[in-house]
């Protein structure tokens, strides 16, 4: 029944069209209800895609990177370096591992102290950047020979770091779909609202309908093409106006975080063209379910 | 057709009649009076399944309507055409969508019913007024509009609640001789009224049996008409 009432939505029906009085309040409501959700669902919908690239980015980025801050007198840094980088070689799960050079330090140090930076005046510590291999490593076993064999080395796992910012993304995330459902909840719960006030309002029209010998279907069937369709083109319009607005914000590039990378990247810009057939499926099954029970009512 | 058994019907627990027993036998015609209030709307009503008797059994067409689901009674009242007392239309349609409406709900709204419809309402006089909308139309000229669309499916039953109550003498003959011309094609004919010329004048017309609903029973009169 639900099929052949879809077939009805896209197989136009003028007739059917017609027995249903044109508009009152109703349509302006379900227009505007529409068209706000989908607004919302946009914003929703680009928070979310946000927030996972961003814990994306951040996984792979620094999932399977460490590092090793080696500080020791002047004299013993570079024999503390050997027997950090042979340690490494000889650890199981190291991918790789490299004692960075002064120009690769000075370049970390550069946003903070500037181009000119005497680096070879200054006692700074010897960092080597470790990649893990895929299963990882065994990180208390490695401090603990660290600790014997070069006791100025210092492992920093990024993940100690990068779990709670990763975690803290997943959240925003899923932030954005749970907002995502509740708008869809309440677009439902604003159609229910909206038809069954329509369907009581035309209590007469269902009796001319029924005496005449039209089934629950048809009638139904002539409220739930005409809400349908009410919030697909509310919820287009909502759409359209949200993607402006998104196209609008500042972008700040790969720099960006969640606020500044707030739109939609590459694909990701067909999301939103889900939203307002997502809206008019959302609508037809509660104007469906709202005629069946105004018509069990009205019986 | 409808057969009505041993039939009751109560008003929020007050009895308006019981016991009714009646067959409409296919090419029938009858005239249902009584006095306002005594239940002739109701009968009617129960004939065509908007209400379910509270005692006894009412059959449409061989099946018993306590059995039909609202499809049914939907698919039944396609075979009977229903003219109210109080002429309800969809407001916002022309007279002629309004008469076609039966044809269009049936999915049978077709170029040739388009010939039917036309000739339909120049049979009740209302050509001028096809693309009027009901609240544009008199008393008459909308009980002569509900008349036309309870024919429009060409049904085999038809039941009329005081259908010439608001058109003047000569079309009311008019309606008479189109019911009366309907039932000799072998239409079941069942007109609810309390104008005794009418039925007096159908005598002529017309084999009819005219029954009465009195003190919530049933009875047949004729014979001091």
């Amino acid at each position: 029944m639900l099929l052949a009432r879809f077939k009805g939505l896209i197989t136009r029906d003028a007739g059917a069209d017609r027995v249903v009085p044109p508009a009152g309040f109703t349509v302006r409501l379900t227009l505007f209800t529409a068209a706000a959700m989908a607004f919302l669902t946009v914003f929703a919908l680009a928070l979310s895609l946000a927030a996972g690239r961003l814990a994306s980015t951040w996984g792979e980025e620094l999932a399977r990177a460490s590092t090793i801050r080696i500080s020791a007198p002047e004299g013993q840094l570079a024999a503390q370096t050997a027997t950090v980088l042979r340690v490494l070689e000889q650890t199981p799960g190291i991918d790789s591992a490299r004692a960075l050079t002064t120009d690769e330090q000075r370049a970390l140090l550069e946003p903070w102290f500037g181009p000119d930076l005497p680096l070879e005046s200054l006692p700074m510590p010897q960092i080597v950047e470790v990649q893990e291999a895929k299963g990882g490593y065994d990180a208390d076993g490695l401090r603990l020979r660290l600790q014997a064999e070069a006791p100025g080395a210092v492992l920093d796992e990024h993940n100690r770091w990068r779990r709670p910012l990763v975690a803290a993304a997943g959240r925003l995330r899923l932030l954005g779909w749970v907002a995502i459902g509740l708008i869809g909840a309440a677009t439902g719960a604003m159609v229910t609202l909206a038809a069954h006030a329509a369907l009581a309002a035309n209590a007469q029209v269902i009796a001319v309908l029924r005496l005449v010998g039209a089934t629950d279907g048809y009638i139904a069937g002539a409220f739930v093409r005409r809400f349908t369709l009410r919030t697909l083109t509310g919820a287009a319009v909502g759409t359209f106006a949200g993607l402006i607005v998104l196209l609008l914000m500042p972008s700040a590039g790969d720099t960006g975080g969640i606020l500044t990378g707030l739109r939609f990247g590459g694909l990701q810009w067909l999301w939103p063209l889900l939203v307002p057939l997502s809206a008019a499926a959302v609508a037809f099954v509660a104007t469906e379910l709202a005629a069946r029970r105004v018509l069990g009512e009205l019986a | 057709m409808i057969e009505l058994d041993n039939v009751a019907y109560s008003y929020s627990g007050a009895a308006l009649f019981s016991g009714l027993s009646l067959q409409l036998a296919p090419g029938s015609f009858h005239f249902l009076t009584g006095p306002s209030g005594s239940g002739k709307t109701t009968f009617l009503k129960l004939c065509y399944g908007a209400l379910r008797a509270t005692e006894g059994r009412v059959s449409v067409f061989d099946t018993d309507v306590a059995d039909m689901d609202r499809d049914a009674v939907a698919f039944a009242r396609r075979r009977i055409g229903v003219v109210h007392q109080d002429c309800q239309f969809l407001d916002h349609l022309p007279l002629a969508e309004n008469v076609a409406l039966p044809l269009t709900v049936t999915g049978q709204a077709s170029v040739d019913q388009v010939d039917n419809l036309r000739e339909l309402l120049t049979w009740v006089g209302l050509t001028a007024k096809a693309d009027a909308l009901p609240p544009e139309l008199s008393g008459g000229e909308r009980q002569r509009a509900a008349l036309a669309r309870a024919l429009i499916l060409s049904p085999d039953v038809i039941l009329a609640d005081e259908p010439t109550g608001n058109v003047d003498w000569e079309m009311s003959q008019r309606l008479l001789r189109l019911l009366v011309e309907l039932n000799k094609m072998g239409k079941t004919v069942m007109i609810a009224t309390h104008d005794l010329m009418l039925i007096r004048a159908a005598k002529s017309l017309v084999p009819a049996r005219i029954l009465r609903i009195a003190g919530g029973t049933l009875q047949s009169a004729g014979a001091d008409l």
